[in-house]
């Protein structure tokens, strides 16, 4: 019931503690969905650029000064989009991994190792992110 | 440590035998005067068990929720602290009784059968919804938090309004209906060893209500059917005994929009239900029973 009695924040804490695997695994998913959602407007906004790009000069664009290889160029320079992009390649990996858990569970397969499931796709994620860490970071520094 | 009425009967039978003779004779002297010492000699002996288990390491601490709306002074909520005194195998209602029983008679909870069947107990326990009278006490860190089932309205202490959760068992027609008989008058409606081994656990349940408070989605959806309700749909339209137009029946309701369509696989009913019923694997497979009823290829 949603009008539940408000018994304080005590409550809430006590939640945070007791959450279960399957629980975490949502939670994980709707946070990975909502920023994979963002970066789909933002990737839109700097994909644009490629717009106006497009009318400049066979020269310009050999020569690089166009407007879509100034972004990206100057985007790749700092250090917080480079760091953001590990971030981004993590969050998508455990998107998919847990999408493929998910579609599982409604396939009703392996409904008793959903936990072990949701696990493995965190330790997945964990050693693709660092995996691609000498990638992503080459040269930032 | 229960409720003690075999003691209070015997009283009410000593009263009555007084009151029957007019004059007290020497001997019903001497016996009250016995009575009187036996009484202070029992309560003497309560307050050192009481003063021995507070002091004796063995005891264990109880902080339980209070609130009483009734009793000026009592409505602002608040965890009393109780040190029982530890025995092999207690459980928490053992505990919470015991606490009830010896320190604070005005604490409130509901059971009735203690061992798992009536389903009257259902308890937040430490952060999660256990059955107290199926919890036991040395499986539990300390100090042992009990507290009423989240996402219902508190009635008093550790009681909870299940007014909400009756009514979404009720929605799904809990009741065997079948237009389907035997040729005999007489027949009997037999079930196929098959087809009872797949029911077989969707019919656990007591209605203890831990899986619809575990819900994070019942919790913000009240007209949400909640686990308990979907799995009773589960037993009977998987009942192969009701026939096609009852399972039929009962699938539009179950999908409609606050049906199985609101489960969002987070198996925190799993989790929690104490007769261990795999309720998202019951949801799952209604989803796909709702799919295969609508979808059609021509």
């Amino acid at each position: 019931m949603s009008q539940s009695y408000n018994r304080g924040l005590i409550e809430d804490f006590s939640r945070w503690r007791e959450f279960e695997a399957g629980m975490w695994a949502w939670i994980f998913h709707k946070f990975t969905g909502w920023v994979l959602i963002g970066y789909l407007f933002t990737h839109i906004a700097v994909l644009s650029t490629a717009i106006p790009a497009s009318g400049a000069e066979t020269a310009v664009l050999q020569a690089g000064n166009d407007v879509y290889t100034q972004t990206i160029v100057s985007l790749e320079g700092l250090l917080l989009v480079r760091v953001l992009e590990v971030g981004l390649l993590a969050v998508a990996v455990f998107h998919m991994l847990n999408g493929a858990r998910l579609l599982l569970v409604d396939l009703g397969v392996g409904l008793e190792s959903q936990d072990k499931s949701f696990y493995a796709s965190l330790i997945l994620t964990g050693a693709i992110t660092v995996a691609s860490v000498p990638t992503f970071i080459a040269g930032a520094f | 440590m229960s409720t003690q009425i075999p003691k209070q009967t015997e009283k009410a039978d000593e009263t009555a035998a007084e009151t029957e003779t007019d004059a007290p004779s020497k001997g019903d002297e001497r016996r009250a005067e016995k009575r009187r010492r036996a009484d202070e000699r029992r309560r003497q002996r309560e307050a050192e068990e009481a003063e021995r288990a507070a002091a004796d390491e063995n005891t264990v601490e109880l902080r339980v929720f209070r609130y009483d709306p009734d009793v000026e002074g009592k409505q602002e909520p608040r965890f009393d602290t109780f040190h029982v005194p530890f025995t092999k195998g207690m459980t928490v209602l053992d505990a919470l009784m015991y606490a009830r029983d010896s320190y604070d008679s005005s604490l409130t909870f509901r059971h009735s059968c203690r061992q798992a069947v009536c389903g009257s107990d259902a308890m937040f326990v430490n952060g999660g919804q256990k059955l107290a009278c199926k919890t036991q006490i040395d499986e539990l860190e300390e100090p042992i938090r009990v507290e009423p089932l989240p996402h219902a309205e508190v009635t008093k202490d550790l009681v909870v309004d299940m007014e909400h959760f009756y009514d979404q068992m009720e929605a799904v027609e809990p009741y065997f209906q079948t237009n389907e008989y035997p040729d005999g008058e007489l027949e009997e409606q037999r079930q196929t060893r098959e087809n009872r081994e797949k029911i077989k656990m969707s019919t656990r349940c007591i209605w203890c209500s831990a899986c619809m408070s575990s819900c994070n989605i019942a919790a913000g959806d009240n007209e949400y059917l909640g686990p308990a309700a979907i799995n009773k749909a589960y037993r009977f339209a998987m009942d192969e005994r009701e026939g096609e137009d009852v399972k039929q029946k009962r699938l539009e309701i179950i999908e409609q929009e606050h049906g199985v369509w609101r489960c969002q696989t987070q198996f925190s009913c799993t989790e929690v239900c104490p007769k261990d019923i795999p309720l998202t694997e019951h949801i799952q497979e209604l989803k796909r029973e709702a799919v295969k009823n609508n979808l059609k290829f021509w």
